[in-house]
């Protein structure tokens, strides 16, 4: 039977699983948001990278007729895609018991409940195809997918529309209601999932108009070629690929050892030995996916690092920034919230800047108050973002120096890996500062690199073999033997 | 912290608690008994002289760092803070301050008498200067005497420095020590003690190479600013100093020859799983949890910097009862902070090959420019040359807002286990670490 490692990284923000075979390999990813109980979000992420690493293995195991029928990746895609909905749809539900279930305990007056359960249901009753279509129709884009993140922008869409007055208290219970609904361990039946997953796939082909010009603007993704191409052949396609999915349905899973990560590793569910800093973990990642890094800057949501590796990826010397989470993720999630824009749109909207407005880096509920300021003297928000992403990296180059400057090759990892106007900005600055013969390595997997190097570590089974660990464990024998 | 238990401590260090109980009994009856008081500091001191004269010294960054250790620091800033002084000063100063602001009240809950001469000898700190310049504003009238001490640029002593600094005791700090205490220096007396300084110094010697040997039976950091103390302080020349470091020397010399581990406050250690170079002084207000980390992980300071604040001994200094003043005047300008960058490099360097350590760590303290500028550079010197791990934490002396217990286990975790996957990585490579 295959072996299968795990790595879980619980960062501040996000939660990250990773999945490898034998040879490395990632089979397996799942990301969700960390929340007040770690525990669940680690389960989340890691039940998320089993089912991702089911797919994968079918989609290895279909390797040779993928490569001649494009139709058969657009099935498989699309199922996931499906599937992903499925699980979204039993947490949607739940979210609507405690919504209901809060309701009926906050309201006394009988009046305003029954009131403000009709507009419960009438906001329920208008986003849920919404976030259907949007899964089916493989609509979320670069979109956060978090449950909780979708879920809200659809809710206070609904909320918006409505009178002013109801605000506050469609609010309030939404408040309530949310981390209850979230932090609910939820577990699905991989098996039956998929079952109804393939259904609802059906269900789409089937009510898939027959030519595309028959098809309404608001479904303009439907005039994608392949999905035709599905179209036609589906009932051949998904009876030829009904066997393999159940095979893959039916696989066990055996994961052979893990380990837990990032900034609540203390919380996890793990044996000690398990536990691994993440200054080690985002290293051993990021010399395992480029073999010639040296330098690593990872950039996650409170905390930002900048490491030096040796030619075994062990790392040598560390710095992180001590005081101030300014230049970290949740900074740019800050600003997004000021600017009142999501923070995928954050990036694109700074790589428009014709220029780049000082900003001082060095406090994030400063800069908020500066962007306001800097909004009121007219300059573009655009120069402005140029400005605030220029200076995360500023404040990056900073640490970097601290830890003893930039080797060549230098590898980026974390979240904000992601955002063009950072490695914009970084390149430049690294360029600048350490010469243009720096080679510059940024994976579109780097916010998985603490779980993959996490993962790799489970799969060298190094044990750091810390003292502790080694009394409990002995402890463990003794009162076991007793 | 409801279920901390008592600390283990040492015969040495209950010796030492004794002395100390007694100085700060005779500074609270200083007045009544005619003795006269000398402010001064650590690095560079010239206690001997204070002694011979019969007068007797006070450490305020003793008193700061003794605060620190029983938890009164925090109040003691805020109150300096309250009255003008900024949050960039000097914790150490802010504390003192802070407590003679509240009465002037010693660690031993004893009153410390007001000083009658504020003597400066050690001027690499500027700091020191400025705080002496604050003092006297508390104790107007007080006599200052200022030692001039000239910091080693080049690397080394000169003839002409200590010349400079032997002329600067005769004409005028001898002299004005000598009005304070109302006697002449008897120069016999000060030779007796500093032979007995010279003994004291080289059992001390002998103590600190003791963690020379694998496991070390010390630890030079943590227990090492304990087994400082009394060459440190009030006690350097006297009989009881060469008493305490003769019993201290024989406990570690038997811990050596059982093969023991040291002691710390939550028991003896069991295995010696890292050695360690330290470099910077510890945090005071979270000395104990500070030192747990370390036991916990079973990592052991071989070497650090801060146990030389006082002298370099173990690099050949001694008091020469033959020359008293020209020894005094290298003791000044030898303590490890009046050292230049590369000669603490070169230091560091020495230290991690001689005690074969793993790692060097560096605590770098927000309070303390005489130690923290250029230790970023100091680190990566040293990681190029012995190529062994490096860390770098940050906390304070003795203002407990910025010692962050959550962020320095986070790192110093980290960092140990950097330290043990390489022993893994390098052995499977079939290479020594």
């Amino acid at each position: 039977m295959s072996k299968y490692y795990l790595g879980v990284d619980l960062g501040s923000t996000t939660s990250k699983a990773v999945i490898i075979n034998e040879q490395d390999e990632i089979i397996g990813r799942g990301i969700t948001n960390t929340r007040a109980n770690y525990s669940v979000a680690a389960d989340i992420a890691r039940d998320e990278a089993l089912y991702n690493a089911r797919f994968s293995v079918l989609k290895k195991n279909l390797a040779a007729e993928i490569k001649a029928r494009p139709e058969y990746k657009k099935y498989i895609d699309d199922l996931e895609s499906v599937f992903q909905y499925e699980q979204f749809k039993v947490r949607l539900d739940n979210l609507g018991e405690e919504l209901v279930k809060t309701c009926n305990a906050f309201f006394k007056d009988g009046k305003k409940r029954d009131e403000i359960l009709g507009h419960l249901r009438n906001i329920r009753r208008s986003f849920k195809p919404k976030i259907k279509y949007d899964y089916i129709y493989n609509n979320l884009g670069s979109k956060n997918q978090f449950f909780r993140d979708v879920v809200s922008e659809k809710y206070n869409e609904e909320v918006n529309k409505l009178d002013s007055s109801l605000f506050e208290p469609l609010m309030t219970v939404w408040d309530k209601s949310i981390t209850p609904a979230e932090n609910k361990v939820v577990t699905f039946d991989f098996k039956k999932l998929i079952e109804e997953a393939m259904e609802l796939l059906k269900e789409k082909y089937e009510n898939l108009p027959e030519r595309a010009e028959n098809i309404s603007i608001e479904s303009e993704r439907a005039f994608d070629t392949e999905m035709y191409l599905l179209k036609g052949d589906f009932k051949n396609v998904s009876e030829t690929l009904h066997e393999r999915i159940d095979e893959i349905a039916n696989l066990e899973f055996n994961i052979e050892n893990m380990t837990g990560t990032g900034y609540g590793r203390a919380l996890l569910p793990f044996p000690e030995s398990c536990i691994r800093s993440e200054i080690l973990c985002h290293a051993f990642g990021a010399h395992a996916v480029f073999p010639n890094t040296r330098t690593v800057l990872d950039i996650g949501g409170q905390d930002t690092k900048a490491i030096q590796v040796d030619k075994y990826g062990l790392v040598t010397s560390f710095q992180m920034n001590d005081r101030c989470a300014a230049g970290c993720g949740r900074y740019l999630g800050y600003i997004a919230d000021e600017m009142s824009i999501s923070l995928n749109e954050l990036g694109p909207m700074a790589m428009k800047a014709e220029k780049e407005v000082t900003i001082c880096s060095t406090c994030t509920v400063f800069a908020g108050a500066e962007l306001r300021e800097l909004t009121n003297v007219g300059e573009k928000r655009e120069d402005i973002l140029g400005g605030l992403h220029k200076a995360i990296i500023m404040r990056a180059m900073s640490l970097i120096a601290r830890s003893g400057g930039v080797f060549n090759e230098f590898t980026f990892t974390g979240g904000v890996a992601r955002n063009q106007a950072v490695i914009k900005y970084l390149t430049q600055l690294v360029r600048e500062n350490y010469g243009e013969g720096i080679k510059i390595n940024i994976h579109t997997d780097s916010i998985f690199m603490g779980a993959l190097g996490g993962a790799m570590f489970a799969r060298r089974n190094i044990n750091v073999d810390l003292p502790d660990a080694k009394k409990k464990k002995q402890q463990v024998v003794t009162e076991t033997s007793n | 912290m409801a279920d901390v238990k008592e600390a283990v401590k040492e015969k040495s260090m209950v010796i030492q608690k004794e002395m100390l109980a007694n100085l700060f009994t005779e500074l609270s009856t200083a007045k009544e008994n005619g003795k006269k008081v000398v402010y001064t500091f650590v690095p560079g001191n010239i206690t001997e002289l204070i002694l011979a004269m019969d007068m007797l010294p006070v450490y305020p960054e003793i008193n700061a760092l003794q605060s620190g250790m029983r938890k009164k620091s925090g109040s003691y800033i805020k109150d300096a803070e309250k009255v003008g002084f900024s949050e960039d000063v000097c914790t150490y100063v802010k504390c003192d301050i802070g407590m003679m602001l509240n009465g002037n009240i010693g660690p031993t809950g004893e009153k410390l008498p007001e000083p009658d001469l504020l003597l400066l000898s050690y001027t690499g700190c500027f700091t020191f200067m400025k705080w002496f310049e604050n003092l006297e504003r508390l104790y107007p009238g007080v006599e200052i005497a200022m030692l001039h001490t000239p910091y080693q640029e080049d690397g080394k002593i000169t003839e002409d420095q200590v010349n400079y600094m032997v002329k600067q005791l005769k004409e005028d700090v001898i002299p004005k020590m000598e009005k304070v205490a109302g006697k002449k220096l008897d120069y016999d007396r000060l030779s007796k003690m500093l032979e007995n300084s010279s003994k004291a110094e080289d059992l001390w010697v002998q103590v600190l190479q003791s963690a020379k040997n694998v496991p070390s039976p010390i630890d030079a950091y943590f227990a090492g600013v304990y087994y400082m103390g009394p060459l440190n302080t009030a006690f350097r020349g006297t009989e009881i100093a060469l008493e305490y470091y003769q019993e201290l020397h024989n406990e570690v010399f038997e811990r050596m020859k059982l093969g023991l581990h040291p002691v710390t406050p939550e028991g003896e250690m069991k295995e010696e799983r890292f050695r360690l170079v330290v470099e910077g002084p510890p945090n005071w207000t979270n000395f104990r949890e500070f030192w747990k980390i370390f036991y916990d992980m079973g990592a052991v300071i071989v070497a650090s910097t801060y146990t030389k604040v006082g002298g370099l001994y173990d690099q050949g200094f001694r008091h020469d009862p033959e020359k008293p003043l020209e020894s005094l005047a290298k003791y000044c300008m030898g303590c490890y902070t009046n050292l230049n960058l590369p000669q603490r490099v070169d230091l560091l360097e020495h230290y991690i090959k001689e005690y074969k350590a793993d790692g060097f760590l560096i605590n770098s303290i927000k309070s303390c420019n005489s130690f923290s500028a250029g230790q970023l550079l100091m680190m990566r010197e040293i990681e190029q040359r012995c190529g062994i791990p490096v860390g770098f934490i940050e906390s304070d002396l003795v203002d407990p807002r910025y010692f962050s217990y959550a962020n320095i286990k986070n790192r110093l975790e980290s960092y140990f286990q950097m330290l043990g996957q390489r022993k893994v990585i390098m052995e499977q490579e079939g290479q020594t670490v």
